[in-house]
């Protein structure tokens, strides 16, 4: 376990790093990216996916992945976003346990599926990205929940906080925090781990595995309802065709980036809370450098992808290997 | 019970006499691109208050989504019900031109609405657009101008880097800043791309305003975009002396009107789209407008319109400028 948490350890430090090259060349070649303005864009770039992560990164360390967060956004957002418009003196607090519950309970959907009919996670979360899509547009009749319909209140937890951070920040460091707690010391949080580094294992061991893939997705669905309505203050709006659409694959990019094995059992939330700031700081330093539209997406892609294989070839000394040509 | 009869024989009355007027009215649907896109109703609110002036009478079907086949199973079942009038904006340019044939043998008109069918024109008894999109460029560039006084660094924010439509309209742009010295102060800095999705517009509009602190105005001639921008320009307290205007629909930006973000934006009408649709129709069905380029007829409220070269018509010349005096009269 020791020797786990020494390349987990690694694996954080490398993201510091890359962080700082980042701001160190960016910076190099405008200045303008080291502003406390920049650090602004930055904070407020990350926070649906920062909270979306904390949900996806419990579900890929549980051995599963969820593809359906963007719809669950979209329905959390519309379904709340209608009542706001529908029952102008609803509370704002309301909305925001209305749209973790809806997300809760898509998510309990998907978790029920895969572990009653053993299916595998990555087709039934396929199946529900389209299914929650197709009633997003059944609930909402193809109309968005307009500007003017959204609580000012709501709008203004994007703009402002007594403490001059928008409370969206706040919040999405805050479920950062909470997650945090739950993985490391609650004996649920490490049961995921359990179920995830080996199933059968943890089963002799009398962990419950499918309780823990209920639970995952519960709060993968709750964490992506939550980002819901952050969407709609920080927007201002919410479109059935529009929020949440491709969202799942920044997110699951973010929590990989942030040194989540894919294969399960292995990460931690502040690498994947790293893992988010570097993509939301790269997503703000293109178009910082004026870097052209035509460039952007694949300049976006090929950092990911450099990312990965050098935080990969360090963790399996494979950089060692290429280096000096010897096995490792 | 007496009374009850009474009713009931009034009822079947009044329905006998309802189904006599509907067989002697033409019958008008139109065919949206897909249902409850509240663009599309309100062209449909256009034709159904024609119609309900012109004593036509009106129906809408739509698919759910807006695929290039979709709406074929929807044309095949107004023909078989014997429409007068096929009117519909369609998904694909080429798709439903056989369709098109076989509704026009009957003698059915078929009107394409809000975009035409580039290469398909025979297809089609005629096109009503919306507005001149070659007035669309130099119109916001004149509405931003008058917004910042002709003066200082302007950025536009557009769609994907491949929008046609927006690409056409940024070229005449760029054309009529560098040709008309009326615009000789205003400096184009940028054109970014928000791809139409809102996170990434909001982050390319926010480095606008990092990279360009002295810019007076940003175009958005993209709904997403545009409204993407005044959320950034309202987050970062930047309105009035940073200006943002382009095309969106009045709810998407009456909150950024009311709240003094954004004075002004443009786009068109589709409501009067429907209504000049139904009066285009009715006309040709009465013989008293002839269907040919060249042509002209008067539609109240509207004015004189002119049929354009491959029965193209144009519903207005310019867009449409909305603004705290006007919004309230929209709702689309």
């Amino acid at each position: 376990m020791t020797a786990l948490g020494r390349l987990v350890r690694v694996r954080e430090a490398g993201l510091v790093v890359m962080l700082v090259i980042l701001a160190v060349v960016v910076g190099a070649i405008q200045p303008r990216f080291l502003t406390i303005a920049t650090l602004d864009i930055i904070l407020l770039a990350i926070p649906l996916i920062l909270v979306a992560a904390m949900g996806q990164m419990m579900v890929i360390v549980a051995r599963h992945v969820d593809l359906s967060i963007g719809s669950i956004l979209g329905f959390a957002s519309i379904a709340v976003g209608m009542m706001f418009r529908d029952i102008p003196e609803m509370p704002l607090w309301l909305g925001f346990i209305l749209a973790i519950a809806i997300g809760a309970g898509l998510g309990l959907v998907n978790g029920l599926i895969i572990a009653l009919f053993r299916l595998p996670a990555i087709i039934v979360t396929l199946g529900t990205l389209s299914l929650y899509r197709g009633l997003i547009f059944i609930l909402s009749g193809g109309r968005q929940v307009d500007p003017n319909h959204i609580p000012e209140a709501l709008i203004r937890m994007a703009q402002t906080s007594p403490i001059g951070v928008p409370w969206i920040v706040i919040i999405a460091f805050f479920t950062a925090l909470l997650a945090y707690v739950f993985l490391r010391h609650l004996r649920l949080g490490r049961e995921i781990y359990a179920a995830g580094s080996n199933p059968d294992a943890a089963r002799l061991r009398g962990i419950r595995v499918n309780r823990v893939t209920l639970v995952v997705f519960s709060l993968s669905g709750a964490m992506a309802g939550l980002a819901g309505l952050m969407y709609a203050a920080r927007f201002g709006y919410v479109n059935p065709g529009i929020t949440g659409v491709g969202f799942e694959l920044t997110v699951i990019a973010a929590v990989v980036i942030g040194g989540v094995s894919i294969n399960g059992g292995i990460g931690t939330v502040p690498g994947v809370v790293l893992g988010v700031l570097l993509l939301g700081a790269v997503s703000v330093a293109l178009p910082i450098l004026g870097i052209s539209g035509f460039w952007q997406d694949a300049i976006y892609g090929a950092i990911i992808v450099i990312a990965l294989i050098v935080d990969g070839s360090v963790r399996a000394g494979g950089l060692v290997r290429l280096v000096t040509g010897r096995g490792g | 019970m007496k009374k009850l009869m009474l009713i009931a024989s009034a009822a079947a009355i009044g329905l006998m006499a309802g189904a006599a007027t509907a067989q002697d009215q033409v019958e008008i649907v139109y065919i949206p691109k897909n249902t409850g896109n509240p663009y599309f109703d309100s062209i449909i609110g256009g034709f159904a208050d024609a119609c309900a002036e012109l004593g036509c009478s009106f129906t809408t079907v739509a698919p759910a989504t807006a695929e290039a086949t979709s709406q074929i199973p929807f044309i095949t079942a107004q023909i078989q019900r014997g429409v007068d009038v096929i009117a519909i904006s369609p998904n694909s340019p080429d798709a439903l031109n056989q369709v098109f044939d076989r509704a026009r043998s009957r003698g059915i008109q078929v009107l394409i609405v809000n975009s035409d069918i580039p290469g398909s024109e025979d297809h089609r008894d005629a096109a009503i657009l919306p507005v001149d999109f070659t007035t669309i460029g130099p119109a916001q560039v004149e509405l931003l101008g008058s917004m910042i006084n002709y003066d200082g660094e302007i950025a536009i924010l557009s769609a994907t880097t491949d929008a046609p439509d927006q690409n056409v309209w940024i070229a005449d742009m760029q054309t009529v800043l560098e040709s008309d010295d009326a615009y000789a102060d205003m400096e184009l800095v940028t054109i970014a791309y928000g791809d139409d999705d809102p996170q990434k517009s909001t982050t390319e509009a926010e480095a606008l305003l990092a990279n360009y602190p002295d810019l007076a105005g940003i175009i958005s001639p993209t709904t997403v975009g545009v409204a993407a921008a005044a959320q950034v320009v309202e987050t970062a307290g930047r309105a009035p002396d940073l200006q943002v205007t382009g095309l969106g629909t009045p709810n998407q930006m009456r909150r950024f009107i009311e709240n003094g973000t954004v004075e002004a934006f443009q786009l068109w009408s589709p409501y009067n789209q429907g209504v000049l649709a139904a009066h285009f129709a009715m006309g040709v069905n009465d013989g008293s407008i002839t269907n040919e380029p060249g042509q002209t007829f008067d539609v109240p409220n509207l004015g004189t319109i002119t049929i354009g070269d491959d029965n193209v018509i144009l519903t207005q010349d310019q867009p449409t400028t909305f603004n705290a005096d006007n919004i309230d009269d929209f709702n689309f």
